[in-house]
C-alpha cells in the first residue's frame, strides 16, 4: 500500500544540514511464529518501514540532467594519465586511474547516434521493491570507442539483440532523480510508443 | 586498473608455512525455523574439534585469533553479529573481526586467517563463516541481494541481482557457447553432476537425481540460464583452523598446508575496461592472439566473458605454491558452480583450459569423479560436495565448506564425513540406496575458488599434503 502524502518522509538540505520532514517509519507491531506441528513458539516477525537519506555527492548532476534529457558522463582530462582521453559512463567523479576529478562531458548525442547493445538478458524475476514491468529487458549499452566502459540500463521497447542499435529516452515529466530515469528504446521508435513520462 | 606494475604483481610470500589443521561444517539446508545461527556455528566448531579426537574446549585453548564471515548483515538483521557467535562460541576476550566479501566471504576470511599465522601474529586463527538466508521472504532477500551491486546505478533496475549476472552469461552464451545446443547440454552437465554428487553428502540441501533434459526444460530465470542452472539459497556454518607448523602437529598428526591468493575487479560490470589478458604459468604469450578470429566478439578481455579477480587469484596462488598445470599438479577442484554457465568461466580463468575451451573440461569427462566415457578415474574432478548447484551457497560457509571439502579428499577422510548412517539419520535425510564413495583416491593436492557476484572478489586456496610440494619453501 503506496503511504500518502502525510506519511512520506521529505529531506532538504539546509545551511549545509539535512533537514527531514514527515514520517520516516510506521511502527508495526511484530507477531509470534508458531510451528503449527507442535504448537510450540519458534520465533517472531520483526517488521521495519524505513527510509534511507541518500547523497549523490559528485554525481549529483548525472541524475539531476537525466530529468533534463540529458545523459551525462566524465573525461579524463589528465595530461599525465594514461587514461587521458577515456571517457566513463556509468560516471565516474575521479579518473580510477589518477585520481584527479574527471570533467563532466555531456553524451547525449553520441548515445542517440550510436549506442548499440553488447549484452542483454530478459528476465521474469525481480526481487521486493522493484517497481519495472516484467519481463525486465536488461541491456549493457556501449557507446564509442571513447567510451571505455559499458553502461547497464532496461530496454522498454523493443526486443533486445547483441549489436542492435538503441536510443536513451528520459523521464522529463515527474522524474525520480534516480537511474529509472534513464531507459533505452531500439532505434526508430515513434514517440508515441514511449512509456508514459518519457521523452527521446 | 588496466596495466599492473611489477609491484602489483609480486608474487605473496608467507613469513612461515601455514597449515590447515582441521574443518568442519553444519548440516545445510534453504531454512532452520527452530535454529539460531550460533547453533549452527557451534554445531561445524563441534564438528572442527570431532575431526581432531579433541573436545571443543580442548580445541579452543589453541586459537589465538578468530575471523568470522557473513555476506549480510541484512539476511540475520543484526549488526555486529560476529560478535555475537564470538561470544556463544565462549572465545572472548579473543582479538576478532569480521570479513564481508560477497559470496567469496569465506575464502576471504580464511585468507585473512592464514595472514595472521604467516605473519607470526597468531599461531592458530579461527575462520568461521556462515549465512542467515531464511529469515526474509524470498522476494525480499532478492533485494537484498541486489543490494550488493551499486545502490545508484544497478539496484533500483529490477532489484534482481540475476539480471546483473546473466548478461556475462548471455555474452558467453552467444560468443563462445555459439549458442550451440551441444554448449547448452554441456552446461545442463555441470547441473546434473553436481546435483547427482550432492545425493551422497549428507550435509547438501539440494540433491537431485535428474537428467540433462530435466535441466534444459526447467522453469527459464533468464535466458540461458534455467531454474537448474542456478545455485541454491542456503543457511549453515563452515569453519577451518590454521596454525603455524609447531602447533598444527600439536593438533594433529596429518596437518596440510595452505596457500591462497586473492583478486578483485570492479563491482559493476558496466566498468569493466579493456586490457590484455593477465597469463597463468601454462599459458605462453601470444597464445590469445587469435581469439577474436575464433570466437568473433570475445576478443575484448575481460569482457563480459571472463572473471579477471579469478584469474588474479589463481596468479598469486599458482606461483605461491608451484603450480604450473592446475589439471597436472591438482588432484581435486572445489569451483564456485553459482551458475552451470560461470563454472565453464571458471574453467578458463584459473586454467584448467584455455580461454574459448572451457566446455571441452566437463566433455572429456576429466571434471568426474569417474570419468563417464572412459570408466576409469577423472584427471581432475570437480565439486565432488555437490558444489553451490548442489550441497549449498550459504554465502559466508560457502568458500570454507569447499575448503572443506577439498581437505577431506587429501586426508582420506571422505568417507567419514559422508557415509555414517547415524549423521543422515541425525540430519533428518535418508541416505540413498545407491550411496557411492566420491573419495578421490590418492588426492594430494586441491583447489578451492571462492566468487563473489559478478566477480568483484575471488580467492583461489590451495590444499596440499605437506609431503608432496611442488615448490620448497
Amino acid at each position: 500500500m503506496p503511504k500518502t502524502n502525510e506519511e512520506k518522509g521529505f529531506v532538504d538540505v539546509i545551511n549545509g544540514r539535512y533537514k527531514p520532514k514527515g514520517t520516516f517509519h510506521i511502527v508495526e507491531k511484530n507477531q509470534p511464529i508458531f510451528n503449527k506441528d507442535t504448537g510450540k513458539l519458534a520465533g517472531v516477525t520483526n517488521p521495519r518501514d524505513m527510509t534511507y537519506i541518500h547523497s549523490y555527492g559528485g554525481e549529483a548532476i548525472f541524475f539531476e540532467s537525466l530529468g533534463k534529457g540529458k545523459l551525462m558522463a566524465t573525461r579524463c582530462d589528465n595530461d599525465r594519465c594514461e587514461a587521458k582521453g577515456s571517457i566513463f559512463e556509468p560516471f565516474r567523479i575521479y579518473c580510477p586511474d589518477c585520481l584527479r576529478k574527471a570533467t563532466v562531458v555531456d553524451i547525449t548525442e553520441k548515445a542517440q547516434k550510436k549506442a548499440k547493445i553488447h549484452s542483454f538478458i530478459i528476465t521474469y524475476r525481480s526481487g521486493a521493491f522493484n517497481t519495472l514491468p516484467l519481463p525486465i529487458k536488461f541491456i549493457n549499452v556501449e557507446f564509442d570507442e571513447e567510451v571505455v566502459t559499458i553502461l547497464m540500463s532496461v530496454l522498454v521497447v523493443g526486443d533486445p539483440e547483441i549489436g542492435k542499435r538503441v536510443v536513451p529516452i528520459f523521464r522529463t515529466k515527474d522524474p525520480t532523480y534516480t537511474i529509472m530515469d534513464l531507459m533505452f528504446v531500439v532505434e526508430g521508435t515513434p514517440e508515441s510508443d514511449l512509456p508514459e513520462f518519457y521523452t527521446y | 586498473m588496466i596495466k599492473f606494475s611489477d609491484k602489483q604483481l609480486k608474487i605473496p610470500q608467507l613469513m612461515r608455512p601455514v597449515y590447515l589443521v582441521t574443518v568442519g561444517m553444519s548440516k545445510f539446508d534453504r531454512a532452520f525455523p527452530e535454529t539460531r545461527t550460533e547453533e549452527l556455528c557451534i554445531d561445524a566448531l563441534t564438528a572442527a574439534s570431532d575431526f581432531v579426537g579433541m573436545t571443543p574446549a580442548e580445541l579452543k585453548k589453541y586459537i589465538h585469533t578468530c575471523y568470522y564471515g557473513h555476506f549480510a548483515d541484512h539476511f540475520g538483521d543484526q549488526l555486529l553479529g560476529e560478535a555475537v557467535i564470538h561470544d556463544r562460541l565462549g572465545l572472548d576476550p579473543l582479538g576478532t573481526i569480521g570479513v564481508k566479501t560477497g559470496g567469496a566471504t569465506g575464502g576471504s576470511t580464511i585468507w585473512e586467517a592464514m595472514k595472521a599465522v604467516a605473519s607470526g601474529y597468531s599461531d592458530c586463527a579461527l575462520a568461521m563463516g556462515w549465512e542467515r538466508m531464511d529469515e526474509v521472504p524470498t522476494d525480499e532477500g532478492n533485494h537484498l541481494i541486489s543490494c550488493a551491486a551499486d545502490k545508484d546505478w544497478e539496484t533500483p533496475l529490477g532489484h534482481i541481482y540475476t539480471g546483473y549476472y546473466a548478461v556475462m552469461a548471455q555474452r558467453y552464451w552467444k560468443i563462445f557457447g555459439k549458442e550451440e545446443e551441444s554448449f547448452r547440454r554441456t552446461m545442463a552437465e555441470i547441473a546434473v553432476k553436481n546435483r547427482g554428487y550432492a545425493r551422497m553428502n549428507p550435509h547438501a540441501h539440494g540433491p537431485m537425481d535428474i537428467t540433462v533434459d530435466d535441466v534444459i526444460n526447467s522453469t527459464v530465470i533468464a535466458y540461458p540460464l534455467r531454474a537448474l542452472d542456478c545455485c541454491l539459497m542456503s543457511v549453515g556454518a563452515a569453519c577451518g583452523i590454521v596454525c603455524d607448523e609447531k602447533t598444527a602437529y600439536e593438533i594433529t598428526d596429518h596437518p596440510l598446508r595452505i596457500y591462497i591468493g586473492a583478486g578483485s575487479h570492479t563491482l559493476r560490470v558496466a566498468d569493466r575496461r579493456d586490457m590484455k589478458i593477465p597469463l597463468l604459468p601454462n599459458e605462453k604469450p601470444n597464445q590469445y592472439n587469435d581469439l577474436g578470429k575464433k570466437f568473433p566478439g570475445g576478443d575484448r578481455y575481460p569482457g563480459f566473458s571472463s572473471f579477471l579477480a579469478a584469474r588474479v587469484a589463481a596468479y598469486y596462488a599458482y606461483n605461491m605454491c608451484g603450480v604450473v598445470d592446475p589439471c597436472e599438479d591438482l588432484d581435486v577442484v572445489e569451483l564456485h558452480d553459482a551458475f552451470t554457465i560461470s563454472d565453464i568461466q571458471t574453467y578458463e580463468d584459473i586454467g584448467i583450459r584455455p580461454y574459448g575451451e572451457g566446455r571441452t573440461y566437463i566433455e572429456s569427462g576429466d571434471a568426474y569423479v569417474i570419468n563417464p566415457l572412459t570408466k576409469k578415474p577423472g584427471k581432475l574432478p570437480s565439486n565432488p560436495s555437490g558444489g553451490l548447484i548442489g550441497c549449498m551457497h550459504a554465502v559466508g560457509a560457502t568458500g570454507l565448506m569447499q575448503i572443506a571439502e577439498i581437505g577431506y579428499h587429501i586426508w582420506n577422510r571422505w568417507d567419514e564425513i559422508h557415509e555414517p548412517e547415524e549423521k543422515w539419520k541425525a540430519f533428518g535425510r535418508e541416505k540413498p540406496k545407491d550411496w557411492t564413495s566420491l573419495q578421490v583416491k590418492g588426492a594430494k593436492r586441491g583447489l578451492a575458488i571462492s566468487h563473489a557476484g559478478v566477480g568483484s572478489h575471488v580467492t583461489c586456496t590451495i590444499l596440499m599434503d605437506p609431503n608432496k610440494l611442488i615448490k620448497e619453501d
